[in-house]
C-alpha cells in the first residue's frame, strides 16, 4: 500500500499547500494509493504512514528560495534537512516524526518528502499567488512518483 | 566588568513576532525577559464576526492542532449558556468523554515527546527513542488511544466535525463506545507506568508562588465546565471573568498579558488543577500520586510532568467510568434558538483555562468574539519564572543558559509547537 499524506494548517496561509495538493490528488492518484490529510500536530504522521509500503509526504517548506519552488527529498535512508532539528527542541515537526518512526523501526520501506516553498505563514486563509500556482505542477510531479511506486513497488529515481 | 549579552531562541523564526524568547543580561543583572507567543486568536476573533453562531465550534477548532476539543467546548458552552440550552446527561457524558480523549493525546505528547527528554539528557524524542524505544512506544500508544477516542466521539478530524451547539451531529452507540474499553484499560496501565517513570526523574527544587486558577466542580475533577476558583479565595461564575481578569498591552510589543485585576500574576494548567481539585481525582489517581511522592498540592513547574502523568491516569479512569454510565440519547443534540446578548464559556484545555465570549444579535449572528487561551494567561507567570531562573544562573555560559530557559518554558507546555506545520529547511545550495 502507498500512503500519501498532505500536511498543513489551512488557516496559516501557505502552510495549507500540502493539504491543497493532497485534495488535488484525490481521484487522480493511481488505484491503491491512500490519501490522508494531517491537520493536527505532526506526530500523527507516524500513525498515518504506519503499515504502508511506501509513503509520500507533502508539506509547505521555507528555505529562502523563490515561493512555489518544489523540493523533493528521498527520506528513505537519511533525514530531511529540517532546520528545526538544530534550532529548537521544542517543536515536534514532520522531520522529527519521520526520524522518530525510523528510530522505532516503523518507517515504510520508501519515504519521499515533497516541500513546496511558501511565502506567507501568518494566520489567514488562502495560498499566496506563486504557491497556489505551484499546486498543479507539484501534483503532477507527485503523480509520476506515485505511478512509478505503484507499478514497480519501488521509488522513482529521477530527480524531481 | 559588565558584559552585555542576549540569549535568544526562535521557535518559529519564519513567522514574524511569534514563538520567540529573548533574555538580555547586563553583567549579572537581568535586563529584559520576553516570551512572545503566537496570537492566532486575534485572527479568529475577526474571522468570527458576522458568522452564524452555529459555526463557532467548527471555526475555533482550527485554532489549535493539539486541542481542538477545548476550543469547540468553550465555544459551545458560551453559546449554550446564552441560549438557555440544557444538555441531557448522555450528551454531557459525551462532551466529557471527548475531552478525556484530548487530555490523553495532548498530555502523552507533551510528557513523552517534548518534556521527558529534558530530564534524561536528550535533545529530543528522536534521541530518546534510540535509547529507550519501549518508553517512547508507550507514549505513542497512549496518544493513539486518546486519538481513537477523539475520532470516535468527535468525528473525523476533517469535516464534518461532530461537535455542535446543543450537542453532537451523531451520538455513538453503546456498542461503539464499548469497543474502547479494552484499549482504555491498557492505556490506564500505560498511564500508571508513566507516573512511575516520570516520578523517578531528578527534579531541581522549585516553587512558584503566584495565585493558582482553575475551573472547579463540586463532585468531579473539572474538565469541560465549572466555576472559576483560585487558591486565594476567588470563586466566580464564568460570566464574571471580565470583571476579575484583564488583558494589558505590554510595552514595546503587540502582546496582551492577562492578570487578575488588583491581584496580579496567576497560573492556570495542571499544577493549578491538581492543587485545587486534588480531592476530586479518582482513588486510583490519588493513590499513584502519593506513590510518586506528590502531596495534596504541587507548585513545582518541573514536577508538572508528574502531575500531567497523574492526569493521564485520571483521564483514562474517568473515560472508562463515563462509558460505563452512558445511555444513548434520544436525539444527539437539543435544538438551540439564538438569543441576543453575550454568552460566556470556559473549559480546562490540557494547558489550562480557555475562555470564550460571544455577543450575538437576535438572528444569531456573531457581533463580537473574545478568546483567551491558557498560554496568554500564563505568559506573565512564565516570564516571572524565567527571570528568576536566569537571575539564579547568570554565571552559566550562553548555551547551557539557553537550554535551562527552554526547559523552564517547556515546563508550562505553552502553545507554541502546534502553530504551523511547515518544514523549515536548511538547504545547502550549490
Amino acid at each position: 500500500m502507498i500512503t500519501l499524506v498532505g500536511v498543513g494548517n489551512a488557516y496559516r496561509g501557505d502552510d495549507g499547500v500540502g493539504l491543497a495538493v493532497a485534495e488535488h490528488l484525490r481521484g487522480r492518484a493511481p488505484v491503491g494509493v491512500r490519501i490522508v490529510s494531517c491537520e493536527q500536530e505532526a506526530s500523527r504522521v507516524i500513525d498515518a504512514i504506519e503499515g504502508a509500503d511506501a509513503a509520500v509526504l507533502v508539506d509547505a517548506a521555507f528555505s529562502d528560495v523563490t515561493p512555489g519552488t518544489l523540493h523533493r527529498f528521498d527520506a528513505t535512508d537519511e533525514p530531511v534537512p529540517a532546520r528545526a532539528f538544530r534550532s529548537s527542541t521544542h517543536a515536534f515537526g514532520v522531520g522529527e516524526a519521520i526520524e522518530l518512526a525510523r528510530a522505532l523501526g516503523r518507517l515504510p520501506a520508501v519515504v519521499v518528502v515533497y516541500g513546496i516553498e511558501g511565502e506567507d505563514f501568518a494566520a489567514g486563509r488562502g495560498l499566496s499567488e506563486p504557491v497556489a500556482a505551484a499546486v498543479d505542477p507539484a501534483a503532477r510531479a507527485i503523480l509520476a512518483d506515485l505511478a512509478a511506486l505503484a507499478k514497480e513497488g519501488e521509488p522513482c529515481t529521477s530527480e524531481r | 566588568m559588565s558584559e552585555r549579552r542576549t540569549i535568544r531562541t526562535d521557535y518559529l523564526a519564519r513567522v514574524e513576532g511569534e514563538g520567540a524568547m529573548t533574555v538580555r543580561l547586563d553583567g549579572e543583572r537581568v535586563e529584559h525577559v520576553e516570551l512572545r507567543i503566537f496570537e492566532p486568536p486575534r485572527f479568529f476573533e475577526a474571522l468570527l464576526r458576522g458568522r452564524g453562531f452555529a459555526e463557532a465550534p467548527d471555526i475555533t477548532a482550527r485554532i489549535c492542532g493539539i486541542c481542538p476539543v477545548a476550543y469547540q467546548t468553550s465555544a459551545a458552552n458560551a453559546l449554550e449558556s446564552l441560549c438557555n440550552a440544557t444538555l441531557p446527561d448522555p450528551i454531557r457524558i459525551l462532551r466529557r468523554l471527548l475531552y478525556c480523549g484530548e487530555w490523553i493525546e495532548s498530555h502523552a505528547l507533551h510528557v513523552y515527546m517534548l518534556h521527558a527528554p529534558d530530564f534524561l539528557g536528550y535533545t529530543g524524542a528522536v534521541e530518546l527513542a534510540r535509547d529507550a524505544p519501549a518508553a517512547v512506544e508507550r507514549g505513542l500508544a497512549l496518544k493513539k488511544t486518546g486519538n481513537a477516542l477523539m475520532t470516535l466521539v468527535g468525528g473525523r478530524e476533517i469535516h464534518p466535525i461532530n461537535v455542535r451547539v446543543g450537542g453532537f451531529y451523531r451520538a455513538p452507540t453503546r456498542r461503539e463506545l464499548g469497543a474502547m474499553v479494552e484499549p482504555l484499560e491498557r492505556a490506564r496501565e500505560a498511564a500508571l507506568e508513566t507516573v512511575r517513570w516520570t516520578a523517578g526523574f531528578d527534579f531541581p527544587e522549585r516553587t512558584v508562588e503566584c495565585e493558582l486558577v482553575a475551573l472547579s466542580q463540586p463532585a468531579e475533577y473539572a474538565i469541560e465546565r465549572g466555576r472559576i476558583v483560585s487558591d486565594r479565595g476567588l470563586d466566580i461564575g464564568v460570566a464574571e471573568y471580565d470583571e476579575h481578569f484583564e488583558e494589558l498591552h505590554v510595552e514595546r510589543s503587540n502582546a496582551l498579558h492577562s492578570r487578575l485585576r488588583e491581584r496580579g500574576t496567576y497560573l492556570c494548567g495542571p499544577l493549578a488543577r491538581y492543587t485545587l481539585s486534588y480531592d476530586r481525582l479518582s482513588p486510583l489517581a490519588r493513590e499513584v500520586a502519593a506513590e510518586a511522592g506528590l502531596g495534596r498540592e504541587c507548585r513545582d513547574p518541573f514536577r508538572s510532568i508528574v502531575v500531567r502523568s497523574v492526569e493521564l491516569v485520571y483521564a483514562c479512569d474517568e473515560a472508562l467510568s463515563l462509558i460505563a454510565a452512558y445511555d444513548e440519547p434520544d436525539t444527539p443534540a437539543v435544538s438551540v434558538e439564538p438569543v441576543a446578548g453575550t454568552g460566556y464559556g470556559a473549559s480546562e484545555a490540557p494547558r489550562g483555562l480557555l475562555y470564550h465570549r460571544y455577543r450575538l444579535d437576535a438572528e444569531g449572528t456573531i457581533l463580537d468574539a473574545k478568546i483567551v487561551p491558557p498560554t496568554s494567561q500564563n505568559q506573565r507567570a512564565i516570564e516571572d519564572d524565567l527571570r528568576d531562573v536566569v537571575a539564579r544562573n547568570v554565571r552559566l555560559d550562553d548555551e547551557p543558559l539557553r537550554d535551562l530557559c527552554e526547559q523552564t518554558i517547556r515546563n508550562y507546555d505553552p502553545c507554541i509547537s502546534c502553530a504551523t506545520h511547515f518544514l523549515d529547511l536548511e538547504v545547502e545550495r550549490r
